[in-house]
């Protein structure tokens, strides 16, 4: 972990509650076994100079995959190759889309994006010619990078795939004269020191990540979850690690075939899937006495299945802008409950997802601070607690409330007109008429109208960003385990229509006491006096009842039989190295299950002969006739 | 002949300079340089400057048609339709919205779509002319009659279903051949068998309908009564002197499409996992790539001409009696 030490402006250490704090210093030290994957960019000649490097296209127009480069090199990874990353980050040339996140935090590397967008670009730029303030260089294995504040999910977006360190040598490499036209570039052929190394990208075919030979000594974890050792997550403890010498990515853009692949044995792992993923889910499982459950013929394959959830939420929100279902009055308030009330996301759930999603009782997801479970964890303006379990508050409570609100009987006390609510959603997204008409069914509940407006996802972020949608979905994936990274959905600054920009919260909701909390609980560190404004927050969403509904799904992988260690992780994705394969195993399974049945062979060359026969002989027939006079 | 292909190359010019104002009307009634750019940087953390430095590093900064900024005939030359259309008339494709070489992933899979057509495409033909040969051969019989509902029951049916079906007797139950994949390697054939069978099968409907009546309108013909007088067998007959005289209508709707094999079939492509053009363009479609989009329609574009080039050419083969002039 980095040591994070915390600075006045004139960069003297300052303690973590100072009011001097300007600046915060991480201190990183590179792990001293780290190496890169063998790689042409380390290569050399006799002389010690880069074997790979050409003055003009002609000489390198042998190459053209990475695999023509017979020789390779390495090295060990040096704190310099981070730095030289970072300053990455900052050249516009690069297009990198954290550029504007990061350059809020990172000192200098917005002025070092200014530098570079002058450089002239006829060759190679080399970033160590150039210095950027928040960065040092403290030896061959140490580094500092300085950010503006206190921030403490800045530790969370270090360990993000953009802070992965980028040797020189390789960049230098990518540039030579001519690879660009064959797509021989860092971005497709990435280099890198981890347990794995890419050796062949085709997104739109195959992907195929190999062992690291040079991959630094690393050991399956003895220590797990609760339940974890009972399940057999824990058998290959202490064990180096990756097992598995070859994994192949393939792209099935039809679930027949990737699913019929599956079951042959010829995919290990199914992929992800989400209970609403038609055809797929449907095949694979049943809801049983006991819930889900895999299908007979299912159980019979020996398949385990792997769940998870991820830090992540579905939700419909309401536009606080919008003149009817906005606003933040008392009557405001309760036409958004009413809503909320009769729109029964537990049945959604049970339709449309066979129960595999949690009914969301706020915006954060299960796993992440500030969610709790059971009478504390619920939503008290939809939900009561009753006989140990939430119970959704009745159609009853939601008419009262529409009535509080002007719209008796879902019509205008005023004007005596229906009211009528407008639900944008996304062509692409593709809802069936089934989730409309039962959308529909929960607004007529409360006899209110409600019209569709399909839009594809273009017109639909821009009709957000321009504030014009009344009631929208939407969903957010969190970036790391942190509730600031779910309360930046409400933050007022990141309102399209307050920054112009690609804010976050879509629902424009408004709250200076929301906002002040939301900027003091990013800079706190974790610890009780951070838990009690969370739930303050909470609180305050569930009142102003930003969102009229909202789920968080589970998320499935299949496993054949063969396959170990398949426990998930709702955010880090590099388990790989943690999957074990019995191959034998894996080659019997898949001989006895794809026996070729040849019978319809016969038949069909049996009915071919059964049409040709009589068809060749009156053929003949006809040949051999005689005219008659 | 010279003279008529040359003057037939210069009349494509218009044509797709027509195609390509047409596309980039299209591609950017429906979307924006903004919506480009979200499209590739993400949607989330994209700052306003993010997008306007990415729309500057692609050259998505101009106007669309017309700079007002610009005066005399940089007011159209300073403009995202010529920056980015002019290039593709010196066959110059540069490089797709997400950084990689149009014309390298272009000549890459190419190869994967042409094995997979050019097969389905050449015993297609041959199957089709076969089989209306065939029928025709029992013209007026109840076989004749059987035939032809049966191949517009065959028409009937969605190439979808001969695509699923396929897939679902062949490989998943009877387990003969693979699903899906792609290898080039001398395993391709394995791969192929499937998507090529379905192909042919799926087309002979329309396909042998289509010659069936070509065929019938020759065989009424003097020519034929004298063959068939002078005792030639009915195979003769069929294959030496009715197949040449139908030629011209089949070659009109044949040899327009061997240029456009290259193109691939975005539907087997997408079923049978072939990593082709067909893809290609399915993908740039979906990421909004409009570099890709408005590469594969100028090359689709320039194909169909050649196409129908060929077609006119093919004419003087198959019947020397007429004249390109």
């Amino acid at each position: 972990m980095p040591e994070v030490t915390f600075l006045d402006k004139n960069r003297q250490p300052v303690t973590a509650d100072s009011e001097d704090l300007v600046y915060s210093r991480y201190l990183i030290r590179v792990n001293s076994q780290a190496h890169y994957q063998p790689h042409p960019a380390f290569a050399k000649d006799e002389k010690g100079n880069p074997l790979y490097l050409f003055d003009s296209e002609q000489l390198s127009e042998d190459f053209n995959t990475i695999a023509d480069f017979k020789v390779t090199g390495s090295r060990p990874v040096h704190a310099n190759d981070f730095i030289y990353q970072i300053k990455r980050l900052a050249d516009p040339k690069l297009k990198s889309p954290m550029l504007g996140v990061m350059a809020q935090y990172i000192v200098g590397l917005s002025d070092l994006s200014k530098t570079l967008a002058d450089v002239p670009r006829d060759n190679w730029v080399d970033l160590n010619d150039y210095s950027m303030e928040g960065l040092e260089l403290i030896d061959e294995r140490t580094f500092a990078i300085t950010i503006y504040n206190r921030y403490p999910q800045f530790s969370y977006w270090l360990t993000m795939h953009f802070f992965a360190p980028i040797p020189p040598e390789a960049d230098r490499f990518y540039h030579n004269p001519g690879f660009k036209q064959k797509n021989l570039t860092l971005d497709w052929y990435p280099i890198g020191s981890g347990a794995y190394m890419m050796t062949q990208n085709n997104p739109n075919s195959e992907i195929v990540l190999e062992r690291n030979p040079n991959f630094r000594p690393d050991f399956f974890p003895s220590e797990g979850e609760p339940g974890d050792r009972e399940k057999g997550f824990l058998n290959d403890a202490g064990k180096r690690l990756p097992f598995v010498d070859k994994a192949v990515f393939r792209l099935e853009k039809e679930v027949l075939p990737r699913w019929g692949k599956f079951l042959q044995g010829y995919y290990d792992r199914s992929g992800e899937h989400q209970s609403n993923t038609k055809n797929f889910f449907d095949q694979a499982f049943v809801v049983g006495d006991d819930g889900l459950e895999l299908t007979p013929d299912l159980r019979s394959h020996e398949l385990t299945l792997s769940r998870s959830v991820k830090p992540r939420v579905q939700y419909i929100a309401f536009n606080m802008r919008d003149p009817v279902v906005g606003g933040y009055s008392e009557k405001a308030r309760k036409l958004r409950r009413a809503l909320s009330i009769a729109y029964v996301e537990e049945n959604y759930i049970s339709i449309f997802h066979k129960g595999n999603a949690l009914a969301a009782q706020g915006p954060i997801p299960p796993g992440i601070t500030g969610y709790f479970e059971g009478e504390k964890g619920i939503n008290p303006y939809v939900f009561d607690w009753v006989g140990g379990e939430a119970k959704r508050k009745s159609l009853g409570a939601a008419r009262k409330l529409l009535a509080e609100a002007g719209y008796p009987n879902g019509r205008d006390a005023n004007t005596g007109k229906p009211l009528k609510l407008y639900f944008d959603v996304q062509s692409q997204v593709a809802k069936t008429n089934s989730v409309l008409n039962w959308q529909r069914r929960q607004f007529e509940s409360l006899g209110i109208q409600v019209e569709f407006r399909s839009t594809d996802w273009n017109r639909h972020r821009e009709k957000l960003l321009s504030g014009n949608a009344q009631i929208f979905s939407h969903g957010w994936l969190a970036d790391y385990p942190d509730p600031e990274n779910f309360f930046i959905l409400f933050y007022g600054p990141q309102s399209p229509l307050v920054c112009k920009c690609e804010g976050t919260n879509d629902p424009n909701y408004e709250n200076a006491e929301f906002d002040r909390l939301f900027r003091r609980m990013r800079e706190m560190p974790e610890g009780a006096e951070r838990n009690t404004i969370v739930a303050k927050m909470v609180e305050m969403i569930r009142r102003d009842n930003v969102w009229l509904s909202a789920y968080h799904v589970f998320e499935y992988y299949l496993n054949n039989p063969w396959v170990y260690n398949t426990k998930r992780h709702g955010i880090a994705q590099n388990n790989l190295k943690y999957v074990r394969i019995e191959p034998k195993q894996r080659n019997e399974k898949i001989k006895q299950w794809n026996q070729p049945v040849i019978w319809p062979l016969v038949v069909g060359g049996v009915l071919v002969a059964a049409v040709f026969v009589p068809v060749f002989n009156a053929y003949r027939r006809r040949q051999k006739m005689k005219i008659n006079h | 002949m010279f003279a008529y292909i040359v003057r037939r190359i210069l009349y494509s010019v218009p044509i797709l300079i027509g195609v390509n104002v047409l596309t980039f009307s299209l591609f950017f009634i429906v979307n924006s340089p903004d919506n480009m750019a979200r499209s590739q940087l993400g949607e989330k953390h994209v700052t306003k400057e993010t997008i306007e430095n990415w729309k500057k590093e692609q050259g998505y900064d101009k106007p669309l048609f017309i700079n007002v900024e610009e005066e005399g005939l940089a007011s159209l030359t300073e403009t995202i339709f010529f920056n980015k259309s002019i290039k593709l008339f010196m066959f110059e494709f540069g490089q797709s919205e997400s950084g990689r070489d149009i014309t390298n992933d272009v000549a890459q899979r190419m190869w994967p779509s042409l094995a997979l057509a050019l097969p389905t495409f050449v015993v297609g033909i041959w199957v089709n002319i076969c089989v209306a040969l065939m029928v025709i051969m029992f013209r007026g019989t109840p076989l004749d009659r059987g035939a032809v509902i049966i191949f517009v029951a065959m028409m009937s049916i969605s190439y979808l279903f001969y695509i699923i079906g396929g897939q679902y007797l062949v490989a998943k139950t009877w387990r003969l051949v693979p699903i899906s994949g792609f290898d080039l390697s001398a395993q391709m054939w394995r791969f192929l068998i499937l998507p090529v069978v379905v192909g042919v099968v799926s087309g002979i409907g329309s396909g042998a309908r289509l010659y069936r009546t070509f065929f019938i309108e020759e065989a009424d013909k003097d020519y034929v009564r004298t063959a068939k007088a002078k005792g030639l067998s009915e195979v003769a007959i069929l294959f030496h002197h009715i197949l040449p005289n139908a030629l011209i209508p089949i070659l009109t709707g044949v040899v327009v499409v061997i240029p456009a094999l290259f193109m691939g079939s975005l539907l087997m492509e997408s079923f049978f996992g072939i990593p082709g053009l067909g893809s290609y363009m399915l993908d740039a479609i979906d990421s909004q790539d409009f570099a890709i989009v408005r590469s594969m329609v100028f090359i689709g574009s320039v194909l169909y001409i050649l196409g129908l080039l060929l077609t006119d050419l093919s004419y003087t083969w198959a019947d020397p009696r007429v004249r390109l002039n």
